[in-house]
């Protein structure tokens, strides 16, 4: 299993039955794929579609039903599509449970950078900005480094994607909870110690209740 | 404004066409700027684009290098503001009041007001000369019927423009489309133009 893979897994272990969830992107359109057999949940795609399945096969194709990405997708019985204010209206209205995205950097404010690195890449905000601030649970499903360094750090030093808390950072070592008082490290994925953990970030980690003792 | 999401519901033929014709130094408004070779992202392959409003380029290349090297203005919006404030272009609003951009780059030289202990960003509202927006099925009245995610900025944008031209794959007698079934209702498209048939 390699990294990515990790994380998709135990992000999908964070939604339950009947859950209205967006996944953005890259790595956290993979987390579909470990969901329970028996979870129900409405995928949400900002392009307009709650009741999104992954492509029923190939030949299932139709130029009018896509993913974010542009991919083709299929549409379960009860989808429902509609036109992009109301998409958003959707997001920003609060009427999603979770949304999972990926992320560039994350600070011990909570605080998500996933939009631009100035001067180098500048893709857009897309719907980020909007699932950021009205998702009622948002997901932070990420790799712990880049090639730079940690993605966990101190203070977002790339433009933040909004100020608003987000809920939990999944990474393939770790997954954090921010608070009022900072990072609490909640768990460790197994093989990796807490010194591990802490080597990799940059950010102060408080030890959560149940990994205090390991250290 | 042209509409589309990753090129699922641009008007193809209409786009073609403006390549055709050269018709440049636009200002194009539109979700995003799709692929080279793909939906609007042929405006910009062709260089016809002066400055761009949208919510994402990071798919196509051409646009990021020629915003870096300074030959297009990219304007970044937040795709749900894109979306109200094309949106209240058409329905008369002056602009909309969003919580997302709050405290970010986006907040830069807009006003924020604070409403119920809550902090908004003031957006202003878009509108355009021309709409270019594609349907699954028009009658002859103009009344449009969409199709799944191709629906996506197309009703917004038929309201937003001095012209809206629309491209159906199909068009049928007036009473074919029930009126429950008209999401942008005839009157509001200027000039109806099917897809190219096949030879």
């Amino acid at each position: 299993m390699n990294e990515k893979e990790v994380i998709a897994r135990r992000v999908a272990k964070e939604l339950k039955d009947g859950d209205r969830v967006n996944l953005g992107i890259g790595l956290p359109t993979l987390v579909a794929q470990y969901l329970a057999p028996s979870l129900h949940v409405f995928f949400h795609s900002e392009n307009g579609i709650i009741g999104m399945s992954p492509l029923p096969g190939e030949g299932f194709e139709d130029i009018n039903l896509t993913d974010a990405g542009g991919r083709p997708v299929g549409a379960l019985p009860g989808a429902c599509a509609f036109d992009s204010a109301f998409s958003f209206g959707m997001i920003r209205g609060g009427h999603l449970d979770v949304t999972v995205l990926g992320g560039l950097e994350v600070d011990e404010l909570g605080r998500l950078a996933n939009w631009m690195v100035p001067g180098s890449m500048i893709p857009g905000m897309g719907g980020a900005m909007d699932l950021v601030t009205g998702a009622r649970r948002v997901i932070v499903a990420m790799t712990h480094r880049s090639k730079t360094g940690s993605k966990i750090v101190p203070r977002c030093t790339l433009p933040i994607t909004s100020v608003r808390r987000v809920e939990l950072i999944v990474t393939e070592l770790a997954v954090i909870q921010p608070t009022e008082n900072g990072l609490v490290l909640q768990e460790i994925a197994p093989g990796v110690s807490v010194r591990d953990v802490i080597d990799a970030t940059e950010a102060s980690l408080i030890l959560g209740p149940g990994l205090a003792a390991c250290e | 404004m042209v509409g589309g999401f990753m090129g699922v519901g641009s008007p193809l033929r209409l786009i073609d066409e403006m390549v055709r014709q050269r018709r440049g130094d636009l200002t194009l408004i539109s979700n995003d700027s799709a692929r080279p070779g793909v939906g609007v992202g042929r405006l910009i392959d062709a260089g016809l684009v002066k400055r761009l409003i949208a919510s994402h380029i990071g798919t196509n290349a051409t646009t990021q290098q020629l915003m870096l090297d300074g030959r297009l203005e990219v304007e970044l919006v937040p795709q749900g503001t894109l979306a109200e404030r094309i949106r209240a272009g058409g329905f008369g609003l002056g602009g909309i009041l969003t919580p997302t951009g709050v405290g970010t780059l986006v907040a830069e030289g807009k006003r924020t007001l604070e409403v119920d202990g809550s902090q908004y960003l003031l957006e202003t509202a878009l509108k355009a000369d021309f709409s270019f927006i594609s349907a699954r099925r028009a009658d002859y009245y103009g009344n449009l019927e969409y199709s799944l995610t191709a629906r996506n900025f197309n009703p917004l944008m038929a309201m937003a423009a001095t012209t809206t031209i629309a491209e159906a794959e199909s068009i049928v007698p007036v009473g074919m489309i029930s009126p429950d079934s008209v999401i942008t209702p005839g009157v509001l498209v200027h000039v109806l133009v099917g897809k190219e048939r096949a030879a």
